[in-house]
């Protein structure tokens, strides 16, 4: 395994009973990237990554993150990771000042926590208690928290699930930031969206795999079939080729002058995103 | 951020400075667990005033019966046993009722997830409860002496008496408390779960009504338990040698206690070990 490599899986597997939650799992991260696990709930992608941050045992497969076996890797390595959690909204009785600066006191080189509460917008919070903050608030701080020992690779997980469209704008701004300092981030998410706005590569999982890899304009593949549509006196035709140069041309060819009703579409991420997990459903 | 400055430009070089030492993060998780515990109404009126108001209701309902035996008054009775039940209240109830609601709410999770040393989680809970208990006792030794004739141990073979049951049943309790964390599914389960046996206990082992009252089979239930031994061990501690004769044993039975409580520290370690978790399972 390469220092360039943040995150090695593969053959991973993880069963619950019956059910197999992942099913052989194969995965290369760089360090640097931005990540995103994408697919539906159910998925198996909150378990992989559960895997990943050493809270959960995996059945079979082999899974190295920065170097050392989750499963195994002790303090040190957990300095050098940051977990942003989902958690419910009734924390202790602490303010958001005395809860980042809590949380600093366990690693070696923490931020400062009025710098770090700065960022994620809580400056006028900071002294207020955490049962009194709203979602939105909440969220940030469980953001601060994962960022807060500096960690070279942060793990986020369903980050802006019940945001708000503008607070989700914010937070992609917020994580761009962190990879701009060079942190490498992997998140999971259901949102097609947030993963084409900040991952540099995906993986859709559907059913414990992964049924695509790759840059979210690769996804569905690089070329994606376009459709070549255009009116016949008999209706409308319609064919889905690799080659939509060729066809308009052959059909210029033939048609005399214009071709009637003429569209070349490619299917967006979206419809290539609904057909991968449909696929395996 | 002057200081810091350097390590923001390169993360890696965050892994070359030291962890912060064991003895630092259990303080810093102590100084945490007590700020929360005595800002959180529900812990300071149901687990650390709750045995001062009943002292003060059975004192006044029974306090004024008459001795049992020459030197002896009810009163007294009730200091020692709500003494113990007092230990009982900030180890057990506070630990299971506590950590249930830690783990439902994703708290022992996020800890887990940080370089935290797991063992500073419960360096934390030792010295919260340390402080806790000794703050109970200490209120109701004062409303003892002040208004049931208790009589502070008198000679210092006493005081070693006290000092063993309380830190030997809070123990037992603790460990107790944290095993039985586990049990509640949620957070809201959590109290009701976890007060119902700490009362039942309470009311056969002479905290609520003195342990002559209680029907022998129930007596015997009770001796299975630590709350029991911890009651007669403070009153070994508290009342005169003369007392000694309304036990059922007619003596003290120190030995006896001792082993019971160890026992129970032992019991209450493997299941700590075995149990605990720092995810919720029903989640």
């Amino acid at each position: 395994m390469g220092t360039d490599t943040a995150v090695r899986v593969s053959g991973l597997r993880k069963r619950y009973g019956d059910t197999t939650a992942v099913d052989g799992v194969d995965l290369e991260i760089s360090r640097g990237e931005v990540f995103a696990l994408l697919g539906p709930n159910g998925a198996g992608k909150t378990t992989t990554v559960e895997i990943l941050e050493g809270f959960r045992p995996r059945d079979e497969g082999i899974a190295e993150v920065l170097g050392e076996d989750p499963g195994r890797a002790g303090r040190s390595w957990r300095a050098r990771i940051g977990i942003v959690l989902q958690l419910a909204s009734t924390g202790p009785e602490l303010t958001v000042r005395e809860m980042i600066a809590h949380f600093a006191s366990f690693y070696p080189r923490p931020r400062d926590p009025d710098e770090l509460i700065e960022l994620v917008g809580l400056t006028e919070k900071a002294g207020a208690r955490l049962r009194t903050l709203s979602g939105g608030q909440a969220r940030r701080v469980d953001v601060a928290l994962g960022i807060v020992g500096r960690p070279e690779l942060l793990f986020l997980d369903e980050p802006t699930t019940g945001f708000d469209p503008q607070a989700r704008r914010q937070f992609w701004d917020l994580v761009r930031q962190l990879a701009a300092d060079g942190a490498t981030i992997v998140l999971t998410t259901h949102y097609l969206e947030e993963a084409e706005a900040l991952a540099g590569r995906l993986a859709v999982l559907a059913g414990g795999q992964v049924v695509a890899l790759g840059e979210p304009a690769e996804i569905g593949g690089a070329d994606r079939p376009a459709r070549v549509s255009w009116d016949t006196p008999d209706g409308r035709r319609s064919v889905q080729t690799a080659t939509p140069t060729a066809t308009v041309a052959e059909l210029a060819r033939q048609a005399d002058g214009e071709i009637p009703g003429l569209t070349v579409t490619r299917p967006t991420l979206e419809d290539a995103y609904l057909e991968l997990i449909g696929d395996s459903r | 951020m002057t200081a810091s400055a350097p390590a923001r430009q390169l993360p890696a070089a965050a892994s070359s400075a030291p962890l912060p030492s064991l003895l630092t993060t259990g303080l810093a998780r102590g100084r945490v667990e007590l700020r929360t515990f005595f800002r959180e109404r529900e812990t300071v009126v149901f687990i650390f005033a709750l045995p001062a108001v009943l002292l003060v209701l059975l004192g006044s309902i029974f306090g004024g019966q008459s001795a049992l035996t020459p030197g002896v008054t009810v009163g007294q009775l009730f200091v020692a046993g709500m003494i113990a039940g007092g230990i009982m209240s900030t180890s057990f109830q506070y630990l299971g009722i506590g950590i249930a609601v830690e783990r439902d709410t994703g708290m022992l999770k996020r800890l887990y997830g940080t370089p935290m040393p797991h063992t500073a989680y419960f360096v934390g809970k030792i010295v919260q409860v340390f402080v806790c208990m000794i703050a109970e006792i200490t209120l109701l030794m004062i409303m003892g002496v002040a208004f049931y004739h208790l009589q502070l141990p008198s000679s210092a073979g006493r005081w070693w008496t006290f000092a063993w049951v309380c830190v030997l049943g809070c123990a037992a309790c603790s460990l107790l408390g944290i095993a039985v964390s586990s049990l509640p599914r949620s957070a809201r389960s959590a109290s009701p779960m976890i007060t119902l046996p700490f009362l039942v206990l309470e009311f056969i082992s002479g905290v609520f009504i003195p342990f002559t009252s209680v029907p022998p089979w129930l007596q015997r239930v009770a001796a299975v338990f630590p709350l029991k031994w911890m009651a007669q061990g403070l009153r070994s501690a508290f009342l005169p040698p003369g007392a000694a004769v309304l036990e059922p044993a007619h003596s003290w039975e120190h030995g006896k206690m001792a082993l019971v409580l160890a026992a129970w520290v032992a019991a209450g370690l493997v299941l700590c070990v075995r149990t605990f978790r720092w995810q919720s399972r029903h989640r």
